[in-house]
């Protein structure tokens, strides 16, 4: 059956969706959707067809909206998504994960919820937040932030989150307990001598490579990294790069090799794209070398950067990729990265890009 | 008469952009309650959902949102008298 493939884009005033059939040539911008919410994360389940958005509103707090209808339609819920009386309140949704039977949210204040119900309602799974290095967590520039959140797609029970700055953790049982695995990522704001701790890194944007749950990229405030052992440790990829600086990562949807990056030139030169020229980085072994893409892309006056979950794969074959800036410009590539084209500009700043592939 | 319908209704008025989340909803609703908490929990009962809009789990009337009794700024336990004029307000916020 013919299918079409949907760009699910959330901004700062709403969810936008790209659409175009599976040459990706032609391109329908929709939106915006959910209010003009602040949204941070919006992802599509390929089983349902639904749409999941998660963000917070500065008059009206954080909730998840949802559509089942490809986002003709909205509703909201921030029910149970709340932390006990006393704590400091939940600000925003964060961070979204399809699990087999549930939908996983992470959440500013640094936590993680779970719905069994598909987003109607929100159960808090209270392991993360007692972790013993929880009072030591110090927030990153946008704040104590969930934004990565990674399942074992055999095994929901396995669990990575990134937390900036806290770094990456994993749950073997489902979120009940978490255990640090950074072992080998810098912190290259900490006195010398104390770059390697066990905790406190500023992970910038965590994913899995599609066929080995075990291999995890990634983008860090100090480097590119690469686990092939679950995160108990990581090695650096980041030779070969302009920069140590970048914020999203994203894998290719088959290929356990391919990785794409958006390097910066630096967290204290500006946070644009190197020499205002934009670039996307690609590796097809698995970070071992790159090769660095700019065709279609701006070669002068690129001041633009890619925020942490703003840069996603499709599943069509070939991959198409895509990454928003935060100048508000879309772009798509229909040949797994090689030639770029910008299918939509003038939105408002692009907080997260993703995909969702349906029958046409 | 129950013990609810003998406490303060007081007229209250909310914001578009509320009741926008709220297919059905009213700008305008009467609602009982001693305080603004409980007035709160009968407007969730009209419209689930609702209070977690304005309030947080502190629990405290978010920040950004402003309620008004009787021309006073309110909190929760600010309480409230038979036909008072309640204003439920956005802060100005935004970017």
């Amino acid at each position: 059956m013919a299918k079409k493939v949907l760009v699910l884009v959330g901004t700062k005033k709403g969810a936008f969706i790209a659409e175009s059939d599976s040459a990706r040539a032609n391109w329908a911008v929709r939106g915006p959707f959910c209010e003009t919410w602040p949204l941070n994360h919006v992802i599509g389940d390929p089983r349902s067809g639904t749409i999941h958005a998660a963000g917070g509103n500065e008059w009206f707090g954080p909730a998840v909206w949802k559509s089942t209808d490809l986002g003709e339609s909205w509703t909201h819920s921030s029910e149970g998504l709340a932390y006990d009386a006393g704590a400091p309140p939940v600000k925003t949704a964060w961070s979204l994960a399809h699990g087999n039977d549930a939908l996983y949210v992470g959440v500013e204040p640094a936590g993680l919820f779970r719905s069994t119900d598909g987003g109607e309602s929100f159960t808090h799974l209270p392991g993360l937040q007692a972790h013993p290095s929880r009072p030591d967590w110090h927030p990153g520039g946008a704040g104590l932030i969930l934004h990565s959140l990674v399942l074992n797609p055999q095994d929901n029970s396995q669990i990575w989150v990134g937390i900036s700055a806290a770094g990456v953790f994993h749950s073997a049982d489902g979120g009940e307990t978490w255990e640090p695995r950074n072992r080998g990522t810098r912190a290259d704001y900490m006195p010398e001598g104390q770059n390697y701790p066990e905790f406190g890194q500023c992970v910038h944007c965590l994913v899995m490579a599609p066929n080995r749950p075990d291999r995890l990229y990634q983008q860090n405030h100090c480097g590119m990294y690469r686990s092939d052992d679950g995160g108990r440790s990581w090695s650096s990829i980041e030779a070969g790069l302009p920069s140590s600086f970048g914020f999203p990562a994203a894998v290719h949807p088959r290929d356990d090799e391919m990785l794409y990056l958006i390097p910066l030139n630096g967290d204290t030169a500006g946070r644009f794209m190197p020499d205002a020229q934009a670039a996307v980085w690609r590796t097809a072994d698995g970070g071992g070398s790159w090769e660095k893409r700019t065709d279609g892309l701006p070669q002068t006056g690129a001041y633009f950067n890619v925020l942490r979950q703003a840069m996603a794969t499709d599943a069509l074959e070939p991959a198409g990729v895509y990454f928003g800036t935060n100048s508000g410009a879309l772009y798509a590539s229909a040949d797994e990265g090689g030639r770029w084209t910008c299918i939509a500009a003038h939105l408002p700043l692009i907080t997260s890009v993703e995909t969702l592939v349906v029958d046409a | 008469m129950g013990a609810t319908d003998t406490k303060p209704e007081v007229l209250v008025r909310l914001p578009d952009h509320l009741v926008r989340l709220f297919p059905g909803a009213e700008r305008r609703v009467w609602l009982r309650g001693a305080n603004v908490d409980e007035m709160l929990h009968a407007l969730d009962a009209r419209w689930p959902g609702m209070r977690d809009r304005l309030c947080d789990s502190t629990p405290a009337v978010r920040r950004h949102i402003n309620i008004f009794v009787g021309g006073r700024r309110a909190g929760l336990k600010t309480p409230l008298v038979q036909g008072m004029d309640v204003f439920v307000l956005t802060a100005i916020s935004g970017g």
